[in-house]
Parts: structure tokens; C-alpha cells; sequence
């Protein structure tokens, strides 16, 4: 097995329209599964519609909100919404799910700088 | 300490930022010129590609006026400002679409696309919008 | 020099994602096909002899679960394509020192 690695994780999509979120979730659920930290994930662009927690899917869909949430709970992941890209969008703490906090485009940077990987998942 | 906590934050890494898409008509060319003007504030190695339809952000005559939308075109300049000097743009893609560096609103490299194969090797994030 | 990871998420017939990744991958790099990218890797489409062109000195991968989920698993895919898991991107990952996302 490769030695375990930390990764960033940048996610430019929300999680209807695209299937970034989708792709991105498998990715972090299988590199967890092999022994490897997602740090981070940093949701940009429309990608901050992922931490909206009055988003309410159909009862037969998957519901990305809540999965992020879970997995950066139960995996102490840093599920992080750029404030400038969430303002624009309505995202504020009032609808924040649990589990994610909005701060700075430098959180990116420094998911970048921080971790071995950073991989890009949008559209 | 866990493995993966070895490094520290004073790390200098190469930032590539690759630009493929026109303004405008999606949101993303002005979103990722806000990361890069972030970026060149983390001291970072930082370079900003345009190819493909991204070479039209820089394009001189902007004039958004009739749109309502806001002209960021101008805000470009304040790259240099930022000492981000690693400006490429792709010969190839300049051709296909009938420009010149005259058109473009900044000064920058313009690179054959052997070139920027190599400028793109270099580097140890990339990050595409 | 890195090693670098392309990923394609687009389909070919609707950007130039893949062209371009063609156009500037180095020699050495390997090319990873998810989502809507997929489409680029069936053996009888378009797009094959642009692959076909760089087999030699590229290594190209195709996301299993995104082909099985657009109802390709029976169709044949481009010879030398490697069809992986999630795990196995997560892999090209770590084996790669940059991934580069052609969105």
C-alpha cells in the first residue's frame, strides 16, 4: 500500500447540476478507506450550495448536504465554504449545515500549500 | 504526529492557475481571478495560464455596460501590482480565435504550446476553473 | 519535472477538454476519463484515433462506476484503456505528484 497522504480537496460545483459533489465524495470516501486524510474541503463557486442545509431532496435521492456533513464529522475533515462565493449565493451561517464553516479564498491557498494533493472536481 | 502533519506552513509551492473558460458567460474566470490575487498574497510561486476560450478574459475593449454586468477586465492589470509576473498564453489558442497579444489588455508571455507542456510540468498545484 | 494526472470530466462532442489535454499533457503523463469524459474512451467513437495518437507515450484510464452508470459496460472501449475504481483514482493520486483538472 502507498504511504497515507493528506489531501485538499476543491469542489467548484453544487450538488444538483453537476456531478462534481457525487464525484468528489467518492473520491474522498475511497482515499479515506485506504488509509489516507482529506484535511480539507473547500467549496467554491456554486459549490457552496453543497453546506445549504434547507436544500431538500427527493425522498428516493441521495442528499449530499447531509453526506458531507456526516463524513467530515465522522472523519474530522474541515468542510470549509468560501465567504466571498457564498455571500453572492445566499450562503450564510443561518443556513449552514453543521459540520462546515465559511471563511477566506486563503483557506484554499493554504490547502494547497498544506497538503500533498489538492484535486479539482467541477464542471 | 500524524504522517501527514509533517510539513509546515512556510512551504513555497508553484501555483498554476489555468484559465479555459471566457468571461461572462460563466462566473468562473472572475472567481478565479479572485484566487489568484489571494494567492500572490500567501508569497506563493505563483503562475496564471490562459488557453483555449480563457484567452478571451483578457481581451482589450470590454465594454459591459449593455449587459449590467461588472467589467473585471481592468482588474488584471492589478496583477503586476501583486508581482504576479508568470502571465502565459497559448499561441495556438491566441490563432484559433483571430487574436493577437495586441488584443489583450496586460502584457504577457505568449508561449508555443511545446513551451507551456513544460511551464505546466513544473508545477506542483494546479488548480482549473 | 511531476508527474502529472489529467483528469477529463467533459465529454469530447461538447468540449475541448480532452483536445487541449492532448495538445499539452508531457510525455510520461497519465489521463484519467470520469464522468461526462467517459464517452471519449468508447473504441468506435470519435475521439479514439486522438487517443490512439498519444497510447505510446500516455497512460489512459477510464472510472468504471461512470462508465457502468451511462450504459456503456457494453460497448467496447479503446484498446489500452485501463478501467478502475474509485480506489484506483485515488492511487493515480497519490502516484502522481499533480493532478490536473481539464474542466
Amino acid at each position: 500500500m502507498n504511504q497515507p497522504m493528506k489531501f485538499g480537496i476543491l469542489i467548484n460545483e453544487g450538488p444538483f447540476t453537476h456531478q462534481a459533489s457525487d464525484s468528489a465524495l467518492r473520491f474522498a470516501e475511497a482515499a479515506i478507506a485506504k488509509g489516507h486524510k482529506i484535511a480539507r474541503v473547500f467549496f467554491y463557486n456554486d459549490g457552496v450550495n453543497n453546506a445549504n442545509k434547507l436544500s431538500e431532496p427527493q425522498s428516493d435521492d441521495r442528499d449530499l448536504v447531509s453526506l458531507w456533513s456526516e463524513l467530515g464529522k465522522e472523519h474530522d475533515i474541515d468542510l470549509v465554504v468560501c465567504i466571498a462565493a457564498a455571500l453572492r449565493r445566499g450562503i450564510k451561517d443561518e443556513v449552514l449545515k453543521d459540520g462546515f464553516r465559511i471563511s477566506g479564498l486563503g483557506q484554499l491557498v493554504e490547502a494547497g500549500i498544506e497538503n500533498d494533493r489538492l484535486v479539482v472536481f467541477g464542471d | 504526529m500524524e504522517p501527514w502533519e509533517e510539513d509546515g506552513p512556510e512551504v513555497v509551492k508553484r501555483f498554476m492557475y489555468v484559465n479555459r473558460k471566457a468571461p461572462y458567460g460563466t462566473i468562473y474566470a472572475l472567481e478565479c481571478l479572485e484566487v489568484v490575487l489571494i494567492t500572490a498574497a500567501f508569497d506563493q510561486d505563483t503562475s496564471v495560464v490562459f488557453v483555449d476560450d480563457g484567452v478571451y478574459q483578457l481581451k482589450k475593449n470590454q465594454q459591459t455596460e449593455g449587459i449590467g454586468m461588472k467589467n473585471f477586465s481592468n482588474t488584471y492589470r492589478a496583477l503586476d501590482d501583486y508581482d504576479v509576473e508568470k502571465i502565459y498564453v497559448e499561441q495556438a489558442s491566441l490563432d484559433a480565435r483571430g487574436l493577437t497579444a495586441d488584443d489583450l489588455i496586460i502584457p504577457v508571455e505568449v508561449v508555443t504550446t511545446e513551451n507551456l507542456r513544460e511551464i505546466m510540468a513544473q508545477q506542483d498545484v494546479v488548480i482549473s476553473s | 519535472m511531476s508527474t502529472m494526472l489529467h483528469l477529463i470530466n467533459r465529454s469530447p462532442f461538447d468540449a475541448p477538454a480532452l483536445e487541449s489535454c492532448l495538445r499539452l499533457a508531457q510525455a510520461g503523463s497519465s489521463v484519467l476519463l470520469i464522468e461526462d469524459g467517459v464517452y471519449a474512451a468508447l473504441g468506435k467513437a470519435a475521439h479514439a484515433a486522438a487517443i490512439g495518437e498519444r497510447m505510446d507515450d500516455l497512460k489512459f484510464y477510464v472510472l468504471g462506476p461512470d462508465v457502468a452508470a451511462r450504459g456503456l459496460e457494453d460497448k467496447p472501449l479503446i484498446d489500452g484503456i485501463s478501467v478502475i475504481d474509485y480506489g484506483g483514482f485515488v492511487d493515480l493520486v497519490v502516484e502522481h505528484e499533480v493532478t490536473q483538472s481539464w474542466m
